[in-house]
């Protein structure tokens, strides 16, 4: 599995959990599907550009601060785009989303087929 | 005439000593000696440079045809053969500078670095076990730690080595299988006396005294050493549950900080909207 493939299934999968916690907040209840969907789309989004990131730089720890980086971009993003309705809500969503793009970005490292692995490898 | 016994052992010195003339060898000095042989360090004169000069029994010929064979980065290159006038072979191989592995392990190298060492001869036994070569006497007087790292293989097996002791398998015949068993012994001389288990359960399975039960392979030993140096489960030895969870959480440290990391932003940012 190539590493954007990676970080596109952990960046959906990590970003609809990430999303899901909005559960715990009652207010957020009512819009919880629309949280899902977004969350999900930002975290296949960070997962993308990590995935490409990965294949050119091989770093744990550049993976993790492009990660972490590209998290906290979108999520401020995000926040932005909710404080334009009037809610303030940029600690909430642009803290875990730090952390959630750290997480994606070291994984798209540890995980996956890199680039020159995958040219040489024989073909049947 | 009486002689005096220091002239006497001088004589018999001298008449051991193998006459090199007619060959572009200089003899310099003796390096060892053993069952096998005698080796001395000599001058080829027609290349100035020093190698390795072994002289051997004629009943002992195929020696040099069969590490001639074998090349590989981890065998010693044997470079001429050829005949004393006495009737006993000799050939001339690379002189390597360095320390035998019983010396090297004396200056308390770090465990990777021993397991280094290990691994480099576990790829010569596997690659000679590939051309059918067997070794039959490996032990830490026969591997040479070069100045730059690199590790040799020496003394090839011939049919008329029992193998040493400690490191001979308990099997009449020497085979594959009873090298691997002289692998794990090495493994086990190498490692500090503080060792992982599973180290020390790689090195017990290769020296079991089943031919059957040890590693099918060199190969397969080396996959089991690099196993562990990767954090991984070796196939030697069944963990105990703790043991398994302390491995996992060392190898996937930095995932469970992040993790953590995740879970206390989450857990501080809900508490803090209380107030």
């Amino acid at each position: 599995m190539n590493k954007i493939l990676v970080g596109l299934l952990f960046g959906l999968a990590l970003g609809f959990l990430d999303g899901a916690t909005a559960w715990f907040y009652p207010e957020t209840r009512p819009v919880i599907g629309g949280i899902l969907v977004g969350s999900s789309f930002k975290g296949m989004l960070v997962g993308l550009l990590s995935g490409w990131f990965a294949r050119k730089v091989n770093s744990t720890k550049w993976g993790i601060v492009v990660g972490a980086a590209l998290g906290l971009l979108f999520a401020f993003i995000v926040a932005a785009m909710d404080a334009t309705k009037g809610q303030q809500h940029y600690l909430e969503i642009m803290f875990p989303g730090f952390v959630v793009g750290a997480i994606i970005g070291f994984l798209t490292q540890r995980m996956g087929t890199p680039r020159s692995a995958a040219l040489t490898e024989p073909r049947p | 005439m009486d002689l005096s016994d220091s002239v006497l052992d001088h004589l018999r010195h001298v008449a051991a000593l193998p006459d090199l003339s007619g060959t572009r060898y200089e003899l310099e000095s003796e390096i060892g000696r053993g069952g096998m042989g005698v080796v001395y360090r000599a001058l080829d004169r027609q290349l100035d440079r020093r190698v390795a000069l072994k002289v051997v029994d004629s009943a002992l010929a195929g020696e040099p045809r069969l590490i001639a064979r074998l090349e590989h980065p981890g065998i010693v290159p044997v470079y001429e053969t050829g005949t004393l006038p006495d009737g006993r072979l000799f050939y001339a191989m690379k002189l390597i500078a360095g320390a035998r592995l019983d010396h090297y392990v004396a200056r308390s190298p770090s465990l990777a670095e021993r397991l280094r060492v290990v691994r480099r001869v576990a790829e010569a036994l596997a690659f000679a076990h590939s051309r059918g070569a067997v070794h039959r006497d490996l032990k830490p007087q026969n591997v040479m730690v070069g100045e730059f790292g690199e590790v040799y293989v020496m003394d090839w097996g011939v049919e008329a080595v029992a193998g040493t002791p400690a490191f001979r398998a308990p099997e009449a015949s020497l085979d594959r299988r009873s090298d691997i068993y002289a692998l794990g012994a090495l493994l086990r001389f190498a490692l500090p006396a503080s060792s992982p288990p599973a180290l020390l359960a790689i090195a017990a399975k290769a020296m079991n005294l089943d031919p059957a039960a040890r590693y099918s392979s060199a190969q397969a030993f080396l996959d089991d050493i690099e196993r562990f140096q990767e954090g991984l489960a070796v196939e030697a030895w069944s963990e105990p549950l703790w043991h398994r969870l302390r491995r996992f959480g060392s190898r996937n440290a930095v995932l469970l900080w992040l993790l953590a990391a995740y879970a206390g932003v989450k857990f501080l940012l809900f508490f803090l909207r209380s107030f």
